[in-house]
């Protein structure tokens, strides 16, 4: 093997790597293609959207998909599609912030826990427990009762329900990586507890917190399609998808596409995200292979 | 066993404990007089401030939550806001078809999930393997309410074979359980699947190969045991899915659940019954997982002694 060869080994980094990993995965790929296309049609909705998220047109109302309307119209005549890409801003908006927030909160929380130890590291950990007590949508649906409907609020129910499960990867990864060699010998040379946790610690806890955000990111848009679909997040006129599946319930059979449209972008969406946090799992971490 | 049996009860208590705190202090974090919620927008100023004293409400907080955890053990539940109907009678009204409901879900879910989660780690590799890990991510990818409106929409309104809804026969266990149970089975799928293949590869399978065990005494006896021990545990998480999951899925198919009621109170800000609802989700979420506990030390003796 010559020098050169060697040399190449040495210097590919960790993201480098990982991109190498990825790269191979045909799956993850083209879900992460699919989702920054997903977000570009969201961004430019309101110069690709053919008609207005809430323009009616009483001459065509309750058609099927035709040329004029390529995913057809509800009962006030307004464009499926158009709806659609609107809608698409909402749920990953929605998406977004809430994995944001919550992700934030918890990563916070779990490696001061799991760095400190001690009585703290007890009492985060009991309220974590108590808060998973409460199963599934649950936590969300308590929130919302608290704070009432509406899509902003759906945000904070969502990031609070993220919070227990962000916190208890995150106090697991840093207990680990406390013990490593580099952190001991960073603590060792005298580097101080906030330089320890956000410089050596922090960022290796990153690789777990991304897989999981991806996945969660899936999660959090079904459950604020669920809650606007049940009517206590985003309310009617709103072009979010939980939502239009809702309108569309009483004309099953009369007008399908109200119905197919919606969930089709709902189900797209969620499963291109949860292919890709298997992706980016499978090329962080083998370790993290399930 | 017993020694374990006590450990685990004991040490349910504190959370059930936490679980009440935090439910308790739901009321409490409502914006406004709760006294006033309860006496309504027309009381008089005397109206309301009866019902402060009847409710506690000027005593100071720890005795209100004594109070409170007394009512509870008592099944007292406070009344309606709406219908001034006892919590507990509107709760007792919708608890069985709610169970019933995530009873049949997970006992088709755990038995598919299983099932395919088994061949797909047989045959791993094989399109069967393939089949099933689509299955497996779509599965959770899938929303149930668009699931439920799309088995209505064909069996219902289309073929005409099922009830749109409501609470009844086998037929109305149909769709909602289908529906309810399908993300289950993806995840206990996927979940074998991989027990399976970690214990395929111990050494104990290989030498039971090895010495002539036909293959179907290796799949059955040898591994498969062995592989669904870690199945029980997440079967106990899962059940907590199904409580949430019926929130929404009993929301499509009209079914008279406690799901149905929550949503409902919601809506109405009927906040007795929410809070009571809440505290029955997480109460039988924590005891579900007790009676998991429980099976895993009979299945398993190394977890006795831990």
């Amino acid at each position: 093997m010559s020098a050169t060869a060697l040399d190449q080994i040495a210097i590919r980094s960790p993201a480098r790597e990982f991109w190498r990993r990825f790269r191979g995965k045909r799956v993850a790929v083209i879900s992460l293609a699919l989702i920054l296309l997903l977000m570009l049609t969201a961004a430019l909705a309101p110069w690709i959207a053919p008609y207005g998220p809430a323009t009616p047109d009483y001459d065509a109302v309750l058609e099927g998909p035709s040329w004029r309307h390529l995913a057809g119209t509800d009962t006030f005549g307004r464009d499926i599609l158009s709806r659609m890409i609107w809608g698409g801003r909402i749920s990953l908006t929605v998406g977004f912030l809430s994995v944001v927030l919550g992700c934030a909160v918890g990563v916070t929380l779990g490696v001061i826990s799991g760095f400190f130890g001690g009585w703290l590291d007890g009492l985060l950990m009991r309220v974590m427990d108590v808060m998973l007590a409460f199963p599934g949508i649950l936590p969300a649906i308590a929130v919302v009762a608290l704070l009432g409907p509406g899509i902003v609020n759906v945000i904070y129910a969502i990031a609070i329900s993220a919070v227990p499960v962000f916190a208890r990867l995150v106090r697991g990864t840093t207990l680990a990586l406390k013990q490593t060699l580099y952190v001991q010998a960073s603590r060792s040379i005298g580097v101080s507890r906030n330089q320890l946790m956000l410089r050596h610690i922090l960022p290796g806890t990153m690789p777990a917190v991304i897989v999981y955000a991806s996945l969660r990111m899936g999660t959090s848009i079904l459950t604020a399609a669920a809650l606007s679909f049940v009517g206590l997040g985003a309310q009617p006129p709103s072009p979010e998808w939980g939502a239009m599946l809702s309108d569309g319930r009483s004309y099953l059979g009369v007008a399908d596409h109200l119905t197919i449209c919606p969930g089709m972008a709902i189900l797209i969406t969620v499963l291109a995200f949860n292919l890709l946090g298997d992706g980016l799992r499978d090329a962080l971490d083998q370790k993290l292979r399930t | 066993m017993f020694g374990y049996l006590i450990r685990r009860l004991v040490g349910t208590i504190p959370v059930l404990l936490a679980v009440s705190v935090f439910v308790f202090a739901f009321v409490h974090l409502l914006p406004g007089d709760p006294a006033r919620m309860v006496a309504g927008p027309d009381a008089s100023f005397e109206q309301v401030q009866e019902v402060r004293t009847e409710l506690w409400l000027d005593r100071p907080i720890w005795q209100q939550y004594l109070r409170y955890l007394d009512q509870m053990a008592h099944f007292e539940l406070g009344r309606s806001i709406k219908t001034h109907e006892p919590v507990a009678f509107l709760i007792g009204q919708r608890f069985m078809p709610t169970l019933w409901l995530t009873v049949v879900s997970m006992a088709w879910a755990l038995t598919a999930g299983v099932a395919l989660g088994v061949l797909s780690g047989v045959r791993r590799g094989g399109w069967e393997d393939q089949a099933t890990m689509v299955f497996a991510v779509s599965g959770i990818s899938f929303p149930s309410f668009w699931l439920g409106l799309m088995l209505i929409d064909l069996f219902s309104v289309r073929l005409g074979w099922l009830p749109t809804g409501g609470y009844g026969g086998w037929q109305h266990f149909v769709m909602p359980a289908f529906t309810l149970g399908s993300a289950v089975a993806a995840v206990m799928a996927r979940f074998t699947r991989s027990a399976y293949v970690e214990v395929a590869a111990e050494d104990y399978v290989r030498t039971a190969r090895s010495k002539g065990v036909p293959e179907r005494r290796v799949i059955w006896t040898h591994t498969l045991r062995n592989a669904l021990i870690p199945v029980i545990t997440l079967t106990g998480l899962q059940f907590g899915f199904l409580l949430g999951g019926a929130i929404v899925v009993e929301t499509v198919f009209a079914w008279p659940g406690l799901g149905r009621l929550l949503i409902d109170s919601v809506n109405l800000r009927d906040y007795p019954v929410i809070q009571a609802e809440i505290l029955l989700f997480a109460f039988e979420f924590v005891l579900i997982n007790l009676i998991v506990d429980v099976l895993y030390g009979l299945v398993d003796p190394e977890i006795r002694l831990k």
